[in-house]
């Protein structure tokens, strides 16, 4: 699949003076990809060039427009000597391979000098030609979204959730090449950075394959990371979660979704919302996808997709109304999926068999070994592409039948549009239970070729049985990487399941790889063969051991999954964790996630027949034997594992919510918290910090070393975090990241997670303090006071976190339904595991109360540490998930930042010393913080992510992403009412819009005109409170300007096509026009998936930057502080340039993934890497969402606006 | 155990406004923080010292770091390193050009050279102002002066264009560069009563009606420079104190005109010939480019100091003048009507604003 890139390079401003006699500079670029390289002309004596180029073409296979990035540097001419480079701009042009992303890159980017920092700006145009081309070997994967966002995008709906996709590639670090001794810092960083950019390049692509392979569309939550292993070379890895994605059209979306300022809000709506939108929904979930998704192998896709191309017409005529407003967002995704249309089934068949093979994952494969299925399978599959119907009737045996278990599904499901003339629920039962010979009757005359639809139904009960196993349990990592899921999909939380595992790096030993100097990438796992030591052999190990662990919670699947390293020389620690967890496997085989779950029950009313042994199928099926309706506030928190087969030391009582399921006492997970948990007052941030010294040690000595220490550790680590949960009267954590670091002298370990009271969960006893000498009066006296204190911390925090006393939440739980409640009482009676929390609270002795027992300093030492932690401010709250349980009406108000602090320890410190100044400094840290963002009080600091590095000997680095969100302080009666009043002005709204939309249908000429929109503000804002009108309408006015800015580039460059040479002139007349405030659009950056008071109404691609900043004069650039103080702003500028330059106005899910600092001050000397991604995303303030829906409606019915509104 | 390094960045720039000034006003970084310290916003938000050194001093870098695109303010909508809101940019560029009134009374009228610069830590500690401060604010002169020392068209519109500054500070960028252009003496002991302020009106007066500007802005010409050929015509004005004649009837007329209605009747008829030959004198001289610097001393030796010491109010000065300009019109041989009603018009609205104690 080749592509023309195109670009063009209009303008220069600000570029530093060359030429210190003129004070100009006479500057040209130079474009390159690949092995291209165009020059524009020079532009003498002026620091801002006009060249106004004509359109480089580069013509390339798409395998190195997504490996490659395209280098722009602008050089200084100089007739005598060599020519100076400026600096230079990489632009990542992935997001213009996907036909949903961006479509053009246009605008101001700052060129980048790895010594001096950002130059000035040039202004580019970068296009892609896609031709598409379904060649079955190719090694591309265009077309494939990426997302940072650990959750389903904003704007999409997850069909299907495929699974665990990893990759990693190795080079050789080109600063430690023997090369590098004779040339110069900034030539190695520039090759570092360049090496960087083509190995995350290659990395992205060879993750879109595997995705594809499994039948995804998209990955989410990817985490992409770098390991400088230093001599031992370089290594990118990444992970994410495979997903068939869909798009949901903003107008059915914005429709149903009362949008109200909170997120959490916004979700806990959406299950009230669906039904509404069932009909809209399941056409989307359309058979192309479905089937290109469903077939990881794409093998049999064309046959749905010929099926479906004659009946698509009639599937859409037969919809409800409301179904028509989908078509849009149908008819954009249809083209997105590389696989629908394409080359005949043979070619693909074969192209598979080829394939197949080489696979390494068995997600595919049902049976358990997963060698020695791949071949029957491959062969089963093989078939199936030319005889769909032959292929049921020659699988007798249910054996047979398995490899090709999840083709069936496929085949049921495509052709479920004949089947109009049963109601969506029917179809949804079809496919969940196709086993009964009466719906098999019903279906065969339905539609004729249901016929085939229903005989391969017959083995399919029993794989519907084990539907989660094959789904998951089969994987070879059932691992997902998100965080937060669709309602429903998540069923049981298990508890943290984490491995780690030390490693001596040793020289990457690769023939190829001594022998080149070019930057040819090399895929390690094509030498796993003769290495036994690879990375992937590494990642491997750690993956199946959080496999294990999760099977021993009695879970199926990991959530939350992330992986990272800590490397100090040649040790490394491997450290992996996420979330054993029980997932509902409706995301896994088929359909549309809202609407099944709930309408597995309807088939009562459709069928008369067989009801019940439908319903109870369906409940197995659905949740593997365990509970099927469960209250979603408190389902997440049963146990999942066996009862009498604890994995771990836990109590266990009965849920008070439900009363009906046993829960833990406390429960522990990576993930967000699930929107529908039911949660008793505020959350807030709990950190456990901890230091300890090693002995300084190499190789093998010093690996075991570490290897020694670990366990404690991490033992440490997980007292300290209950112990402040409990003082906290906290009951469950969420967002649980534990980082290890690992320096020559010691090794720092960081817990950070959101603490919460879950209501489900029985409330924590307090904390008791029991000495070992009671004999001592004294002594005793200490401990009391000491008890005192403790106690009256819990009191406080209680208060601070509107945590109300666990038995009034008992009672109003309990009253309204007594039944259960003396039932559970009965219940408790009898198993005698727990007694009356309140009234064991604090007494000693009583399971239910936690003790510490001071027996030596160091648990005095603890204790203190318990009290040091100080309370946030008034006005603050924290936490590191996305938002804070029981805080809702966010404000528009959001800052981003980071924050970076090195601290130089004295030597000889002993370990109570070092934990100490360690807690305190990240103490110190937040109160910074809190200090710093007191203008925005109330507000939230979310998302509070701490990096901890261990530099050098005694220096402990400390950084801090986060963003502070304001919020309204209301009552939460008022609260209700607000909602309430939104809901109805939404109601209101969502007619009027869609009055405008048919309006801008029918007068399709004038509706690309910006100036219509105003109107349909001023509508919105009629609806508004005053005050919510004054500061949405600046907020109007400030996008508004920005969309008529961009509204009016796009035309301008959808104008150059005809005349290319005024192009730059309209260009600059408009940017005078616009002049009168600032010319440069207003990036918001976030590390949430979400903006709060506002909609993400498109993604448009993934932002991965890595940059290294160096210098020679540090003291002159204000020293270590002023240093990274500038390198930070400017990625922060590059990040906003490059999102506002693909038609962005914010990036969600931003983060820091590395921050490496290095100084030398002796000679002067200091360098800086850092690594950032997230997404690009345009978003719509709500208050304004309607009208800038007709534009976006209006600008999808002229393609030529490039569909971008805003 | 040290803090080796420290940076907090925000994606909204964040600046604190009080730190802003505290770091204009040219204070350490340690004396900020005593500053803040006294001001209570320790207790206000339960900050240690310790926070607020850390926050100071991020702030005093982010401060630096945006000098260097403040002394090009348009540069500072347009630059990308700092998401910074519109409002808050206008506020930096603001507060970043004002100046101490008593700063600015010590180099108004001095060349912005060198040679001044050098002599700031006298100014400083003559005027309690920072060096730091003084320099910043030197050096801002020297800036502006320089932009649109070479530029076509109106002064006050240059300046505010170039520099992004509200009406009434460029107004004053428009004085101090045009009394630094013409070397104005401000500086003498009788002098030291003036506020900026008076001059920077006076420097308004002029550069609205002396400069070639005033009369033609198509021209190549600049505001900065007193119109040379009116200068050239002042000389003209002569005839009014050396024609014997013209004198007295000039005399005669406005004593009728001022009969009983003045309280310093006496006075000014005692003082006429003395008044006018002065104010005439210096019309006379102003071709000079060393008489226009000393245009203020004269203006005060020659007529407000007499006056003065007769008592005179500024109603009584207001009426003197008025029909002083008036009866010349009526002078049957005075022909340079014009140039005149140019120069006493000047004068006039520059004598009523400079006569205060």
């Amino acid at each position: 699949m080749p592509g023309k890139l195109k670009a063009k390079i209009v303008a220069g401003r600000h570029l530093p003076v060359m030429d210190r006699a003129s004070d100009l500079t006479d500057a040209f670029v130079e474009v390159k990809f690949g092995n291209t390289t165009f020059k524009t002309d020079v532009y003498p004596k002026s620091l801002n060039p006009q060249w106004n180029s004509e359109w480089f073409k580069f013509e390339v296979d798409d395998e190195d427009l997504q490996d490659e990035p395209l280098q722009i540097t602008v050089l200084d001419h100089d007739t005598y000597s060599a020519n100076d480079s400026i600096g230079k701009v990489y632009i990542d042009i992935d997001p213009l391979l996907c036909s949903e992303a961006a479509t053009v890159i246009s605008g101001w980017l700052p060129i980048y000098d790895t010594i001096h920092g950002i130059r000035g700006e040039i202004n580019v145009l970068v296009k892609v030609d896609l031709f598409n081309d379904l060649n079955r070997f190719r090694q591309s994967s265009c077309g494939v979204k990426f997302f940072c966002t650990t959750s389903v995008p904003r704007c999409y709906r997850a069909v299907l959730v495929h699974g665990f996709v990893e990759e990693l590639v190795v080079n050789e670090d080109p600063e430690y090449q023997w090369i590098d001794r004779i040339r110069t810092p900034r030539a190695s960083n520039e090759a570092r950075q360049r090496l960087i950019f083509l190995m995350s390049g290659e990395l992205q692509r060879k993750i879109g394959l595997k995705v594809l392979e499994m039948g995804g569309n998209a990955v989410v939550g990817y985490l992409q990371c770098f390991d400088l292993e230093g001599e031992s070379g370089l290594v990118v890895r990444a992970i994410g979660t495979a997903c068939t994605l869909e798009k949901i059209s903003t107008f059915p979306a914005t429709a149903t979704h009362p949008s109200n300022s909170s997120p959490s809000k916004d979700m806990k709506d959406s299950p009230q919302a669906a039904p509404s939108t069932l009909g809209c929904r399941s056409t989307h979930s359309s058979p192309v996808h479905s089937a290109s998704s469903r077939l990881s192998q794409g093998f049999s896709v064309s046959v749905p997709t010929l099926l479906f191309a004659g009946m698509k017409p009639r599937h859409r005529s037969s919809e409800a109304p409301r179904a028509r407003q989908c078509r849009p967002g149908f008819g954009e995704e249809a083209p997105g999926v590389p696989l629908s249309s394409g080359p005949p089934t043979p070619l693909r068949a074969q192209t598979f068999s080829s394939f197949s093979p080489s696979k390494s994952y068995s997600r595919q494969s049902s049976s358990s070994d997963t060698e020695l299925s791949l071949t029957p399978k491959t062969v089963g599959i093989f078939q199936c592409p030319s005889t769909p119907a032959l292929d049921s009737e020659s699988s007798p045996l249910p054996s047979v039948h398995l490899p090709c278990h999840l083709r069936p599904v496929m085949s049921s499901r495509s052709t479920t549009p004949p089947l109009l003339h049963i109601s969506q629920s029917d179809t949804a039962m079809l496919r969940k239970s196709v086993s009964f010979s009466e719906e098999l009757m019903l279906a065969a005359s339905g539609m004729g070729s249901g016929g085939s639809v229903g005989k391969e139904a017959g083995p399919l009960k029993a794989l519907l049985r084990q539907q989660t196993q094959s789904a998951l349990e089969q994987r070879e990592y059932p691992f997902f990487t998100l965080t937060a899921f669709p309602p429903g999909f998540l069923l049981h939380v298990g508890g943290v399941v984490s491995a780690r595992s030390v490693k001596l790096l040793d020289r990457i030993h690769n023939p190829a790889l001594g022998n080149t100097r070019s930057y040819k990438l090399l895929d390690w796992n094509s030498f796993a063969a003769d290495e036994p030591e690879t990375r992937d052999a590494w990642w491997e190990e750690i993956r199946q051991e959080i496999k294990s662990h999760a099977k021993a919670l009695g879970c199926h699947a990991v959530v939350g999954y992330s992986e990272s390293t800590s490397i100090c020389e040649e040790v490394c620690i491997l450290s992996a964790s996420g979330t054993a967890a029980i997932l509902s496997s409706r995301f896994m085989q088929d359909g549309p996630p809202d609407t099944e779950h709930r309408l597995s029950r309807q088939p009562l009313c459709v069928f008369s027949t067989g009801s019940e042994r439908v319903e109870g199928d369906m409940g197995s099926s659905a949740s593997l034997g365990f509970e099927e309706v469960v209250s979603p506030g408190c389902g997440f928190c049963h146990i999942p594992y066996d009862e009498l087969n604890i994995p771990f030391p836990a109590q266990l009582t009965y849920c008070y919510c439900c009363r009906r399921y046993k829960v833990p006492d406390v429960l522990f997970t990576t993930i967000d918290l699930p929107n529908e948990a039911n949660v008793t007052g505020k959350g807030c941030l709990i950190q456990a910090r901890l230091c300890r010294t090693k002995k300084k040690a190499q190789g093998e000595g010093n690996a075991t070393a570490i290897s020694s220490l670990l366990p404690f550790l991490e033992y440490e680590l997980h007292t300290q975090l209950m112990n402040k949960l409990k003082l906290r009267s906290m009951n469950a954590l969420f967002g649980l990241r534990i980082q290890i670091s690992v320096g020559e002298t010691m090794l720092l370990g960081i817990a950070s997670a959101t603490g919460v009271y879950l209501t489900a969960l029985p409330s924590p006893g307090g904390i008791q303090i029991a000495g070992k000498t009671p004999s001592d009066i004294t002594y005793e006296q200490h401990i009391s006071t000491m008890q005192k204190k403790i106690n009256d911390t819990i009191a406080k925090n209680k208060e601070l976190h509107d945590i109300n006393p666990p038995e009034v939440v008992e009672e109003i739980i309990g009253s309204p339904i007594p039944e259960p409640r003396q039932r559970s009482r009965l219940f408790r009676s009898h198993s005698e595991s727990s007694d009356e929390v309140s009234e064991l609270d604090l007494s000693h002795g009583k399971k239910d109360a936690f003790v510490l027992e001071i027996d030596d300093t160091d648990a005095v030492e603890d204790i203190h540490a318990l009290l040091t932690d100080s309370p946030t401010p008034a006005g603050f709250y924290s936490c590191n998930t996305e938002i804070m349980p029981g805080i809702q009406n966010w404000t528009s108000a959001i800052q981003m930042f980071t924050s970076v602090r090195v601290f130089r320890l004295n030597a000889n410190l002993t370990n109570q010393g070092l934990n100490k100044i360690f807690s305190d400094l990240c103490e110190n840290l937040l109160k910074s913080l809190y200090f710093k963002l007191r203008s925005m009080v109330p507000c939230c600091l979310c998302h509070l992510n701490f990096t901890v590095a261990i530099p050098e000997d005694e220096l402990i680095q400390v950084a801090v992403t986060a963003v502070a969100m304001s919020f309204d302080k209301e009552q939460p009666l008022e609260n209700g009412k607000q909602s309430g009043e939104k809901t109805l002005i939404k109601a209101v709204t969502e007619n009027d819009e869609q009055l405008q939309f048919n309006l801008e249908l029918n007068a399709e000429t004038s509706s690309s005109n910006p100036r219509s929109s105003p109107k349909g503000l001023s509508e919105v804002g009629s609806h508004l409170s005053a005050r919510d009108r004054c500061s949405s309408w600046i907020e109007q006015l400030k996008l508004k300007a920005h969309t008529i800015r961009r509204g009016s580039v796009k035309t301008t460059s959808s104008l150059e096509k005809a005349s290319p040479l005024p192009e730059g002139r309209s260009r600059s007349l408009r940017s005078d026009r616009s002049y009168s405030g600032s010319s440069v659009a207003v990036v918001k950056m976030t590390p949430l998936s979400f903006i709060p008071g506002a909609k993400i109404i498109k993604y448009l691609g993934i932002i991965n930057m890595f940059f290294i900043r160096e210098t020679s004069s540090l003291r002159e650039e204000g020293g270590v502080s002023g240093f990274l103080h500038t390198f930070i702003a400017e990625v922060f500028a590059m990040v906003r340039a490059h999102v506002a330059a693909l038609g962005g106005n914010a990036v969600v899910s931003y983060s820091m993934k590395e921050c490496v600092f290095m100084e030398n001050p002796n000679k002067n000397q200091a360098q800086c890497l850092i690594n950032v991604s997230g997404d690009a995303v345009i978003f719509v303030r709500e208050s304004e969402l309607d009208s800038t829906l007709v534009q976006t409606q209006s600008a999808t019915t002229h393609p030529s606006n490039g569909g971008e509104g805003t | 155990m040290s803090v080796e390094l420290d940076v907090f960045v925000g994606n909204t720039t964040i600046m604190d406004k009080e730190v802003y000034q505290l770091w204009l006003n040219g204070y350490t970084v340690n004396d900020a923080v005593k500053v803040r310290i006294e001001g209570g916003v320790m207790e206000e938000c339960e900050a240690s010292a310790e926070v607020l050194l850390s926050d100071t001093m991020d702030q005093y870098r982010t401060f630096q770091m945006c000098e260097r695109l403040l002394h090009h303010p348009a540069k500072l909508a347009n630059q990308l390193l700092f998401q910074i809101p519109p409002d808050r940019q206008a506020m930096l560029i603001e507060r970043y050009y004002a100046f101490d009134d008593l700063f600015v009374r010590e180099v108004l009228g001095k060349k912005l050279s060198k040679g001044t610069k050098k002599d700031l830590d006298d100014v400083s500690t003559k005027t309690g102002i920072t060096l730091k401060s003084c320099r910043r604010q030197f050096d801002n002169f020297k800036r502006v002066f320089k932009v649109v020392e070479e530029l076509k068209g109106p002064l006050v519109e240059n300046i505010r264009q170039h520099f992004l500054l509200p009406d009434q500070l460029a107004r004053d960028y428009a004085a101090i560069v045009f009394f630094a252009n013409n070397r104005f003496e401000t500086g003498k002991k009788k002098l030291q009563y003036l506020t900026f302020q008076d001059f920077a009106f006076c420097a308004g007066q002029l550069i609205n009606n002396w400069t070639l500007g005033a009369v033609d802005n198509m021209m190549e010409d600049m505001d900065v420079d007193l119109d040379k050929e009116f200068l050239q015509d002042l000389k003209d004005l002569k005839i009014l104190i050396t024609d014997k004649d013209l004198l007295d009837q000039h005399k005669s007329l406005v004593c009728t005109a001022l009969r009983g209605k003045t309280n310093v009747y006496n006075e000014m008829e005692a003082n006429f010939k003395n008044l006018s030959r002065g104010l005439v004198n210096i019309a006379a001289k102003l071709i000079n480019a060393k008489d226009v610097r000393d245009f203020f001393i004269d203006l005060v030796e020659k007529f407000i100091e007499p006056c003065r010491s007769d008592k005179w109010t500024s109603i009584d000065m207001n009426l003197y003048l008025t029909h002083y300009t008036n009866s010349a019109h009526i002078l049957d041989t005075f022909k340079h009507h014009a140039v005149w009603t140019r120069y006493m018009g000047v004068i006039k609205s520059c004598i009523l604003r400079l006569y205060h104690d």
